[in-house]
Formats: structure tokens, sequence, C-alpha cells
């Protein structure tokens, strides 16, 4: 079987990015179905913290690449 | 390798003239040469994003000149996504009494990543220019420059400096807090803004080449039972593109949304 190592770290990296935005969307939802007019507001806040936590994913994939 | 460069993405020959078995798709399926050589080399996606260029100032030019009170459809369309950017992000985020002067650069920066991401899965063209890292730094370096200087400008060199740091903590934090607020504000945040669109691109561009490349080897070079496989593998294509107009369009907005946010931490009186 060949590949590279590196990926795997990538699997790693993608686990805390993976629990922390479905806790996001989770909460997201949570807040629509409670307050469907706070929507337009919910929004916003909710991509950018989505953006927030996957920076660390795109991290993994990226230095998957850089150490080949 | 040249087969792979010659080739359409997604239709790319597989090198297995000499029966070794299949090829993933690597980093440099990526790279493509027009002309030129060496430094000077002119590139697949530099034709995309001039091209990318010129559609946006066409269409921007045509849609806009013979503005109407009641819009036709061209119309209407740009004054959605002027609207969007203007009144859903920038207003919305800066504040309604100095967003106006950054509604040029956040309009601009949000068509020019929509349509060069969209390119990554309309046929003809097929590369989204953003997963080669050059254009999301050049993108990015614009942004950074943009809220460096308007923070400075705003509240002066040295008060924009101290504003950074969070005020009242006690003494002892100040040693862990000083080096991670300066390394957030003048290197972790571009570094992310740039690495987040190129990696998404990057990623789902990989991931359409996985499953075509797969699919066009099982069928052409696989037995019977594999051949009835490749039909999965290119169901999985078709999914992932779907997938990828909704990613695409996604990330034009968080990047838009990201560099709003940052001009406006940097201006913003509270921190």
């Amino acid at each position: 079987m060949e590949g590279n190592i590196a990926i795997l770290g990538y699997g790693l990296s993608a686990i805390g990015p993976g629990i922390g935005i479905g806790l996001i969307f989770a909460a997201f939802i949570n807040g629509v179905a409670r307050q469907p007019e706070a929507r337009g507001m919910l929004q916003g806040i909710a991509i950018l913290g989505f953006a927030l936590a996957e920076a660390l994913a795109i991290f993994g994939l990226v230095l998957a690449f850089v150490f080949r | 390798m040249s087969l792979h460069l010659l080739g359409t993405s997604l239709v790319a020959p597989m090198a297995s003239g000499e029966g070794e078995g299949f090829h993933a798709p690597t980093p440099e399926e990526f790279y493509w040469p027009i002309f030129g050589s060496g430094d000077w080399t002119f590139t697949r996606p530099m034709a995309v994003f001039g091209l990318s260029v010129i559609l946006i100032s066409w269409a921007l030019i045509a849609l806009t000149k013979k503005a109407a009170i009641v819009p036709g459809k061209g119309q209407w369309l740009v004054e959605q996504a002027y609207d969007f950017v203007r009144n859903g992000l920038a207003r919305d985020i800066i504040g309604s009494k100095e967003f106006l002067r950054f509604v040029p650069l956040l309009f601009s920066l949000f068509v020019v990543i929509l349509v060069n991401n969209l390119f990554g899965i309309i046929p003809p063209i097929q590369y989204p220019t953003m997963s080669r890292i050059a254009f999301p730094i050049a993108l990015t370096l614009v942004v950074y420059v943009v809220y460096h200087i308007a923070g400075m400008r705003k509240k002066g060199v040295g008060h924009y400096l101290t504003g950074m740091i969070p005020k009242g903590l006690p003494k002892p934090i100040y040693v862990l807090m000083i080096p991670l607020e300066y390394a957030q504000f003048f290197l972790i945040r571009p570094l992310t803004l740039a690495l987040r669109l190129f990696g998404n691109m990057f990623a789902g561009h990989m991931l359409l080449l996985l499953f075509v490349m797969g699919g066009e080897y099982m069928l052409l070079h696989g037995g019977i039972g594999l051949k009835i496989t490749s039909i999965g593998s290119f169901a999985m294509a078709l999914i992932f593109t779907a997938f990828e107009a909704l990613i695409q369009f996604l990330q034009a907005y968080i990047f838009t949304l990201l560099a709003a946010t940052y001009i406006s931490d940097a201006i913003s009186e509270e921190h």
C-alpha cells in the first residue's frame, strides 16, 4: 500500500473542527427554532463561527501537502 | 504526466499505456502552463482570472448602463448582489457611519471570488483560480493593508497598536496575552484568510478530480464488475459538483464577511 502518512494528520486535524462545526450549527438551529425572526442575525454569527472553527482543518489539509 | 496536462481536467487521459494501474490525482495536476517557461510561465489560472475580470467588467457595465426605475432581469441581479454586500455585510458589520468607504472593496472582492470559484464547475473552464495559493495571497494582501491602514489612520499608530490589547486584566496575564493578540492580528488572521479560501477550492477540485478520474479508469480499464461500479463514482462526482457550488458561494461570502469583520475590528473604538 502506497501513500503519504501526512494525510493521516489531516484526518486527525479534522476531528476537532468537525465536532466544533456540529455544535455551532446545532446551536444555530436551536436558536432559529425558538425564535424564527432572529434568523438573519443568527446566520451571520453562525457562518462566522463556522469559518473560524474550519481554519484548523484547513491548516491540517495544507500542512499534509506541505510536508510530503 | 504530459498527457494529464494536455487533456481537460475532466477527461484527463490516464497514463495507463504501461499498464501500471490507477494514479490518484496529485497537486501537480493543478499546474497548467500555456506558454512561456520558468518564472515567466503564463498558466491556465492566469487566463481564467483574466477572463473573469473581462466578464465581470462587461457584465456590470452592460447591465447597469441603462438603469431603469423598474429594473429588468439583469439589473435586478446586479442590484441583488450589490444590496447583499452593501446592506447585508458592510452596513451590518462595519456600522452605518463608516461603511460606505469600504463597500467598493468588499463588493469587488465578493464578485471576483464568486465568479472565479464558480469557474471551477462551469464546463468549458473548470478551473477554480483560487486553488493556486498565489491568488488568495494577493487578495488577502489587499485586505491586510486596508484594515491596518484604516485602523492607523483612524486612531493613530500608537493608539492603534495598544488598542489591540484588552485592558483591565491582571498583570501576569499580559505576558501571555500580548504575544497572542499581536500574533492574531498580524499573522493568524491573514494566514487563515488566505489558506481557508485556497484550501476549500483546492480540496473541492481534488475531490471532483478523484471521482471522475477513478470512474474513468474503472470504466475503461476494469473488468465488467468495475465497469458497473464506475456509475457510482460518476454519480458521486455529479452530487459533489452540486455540493461544490454551495461551498464556492459560501467561501466568497465568508471571505467578504471576514474582511468586513477585520476592518470593523480595526476601526471600532471599544477594543
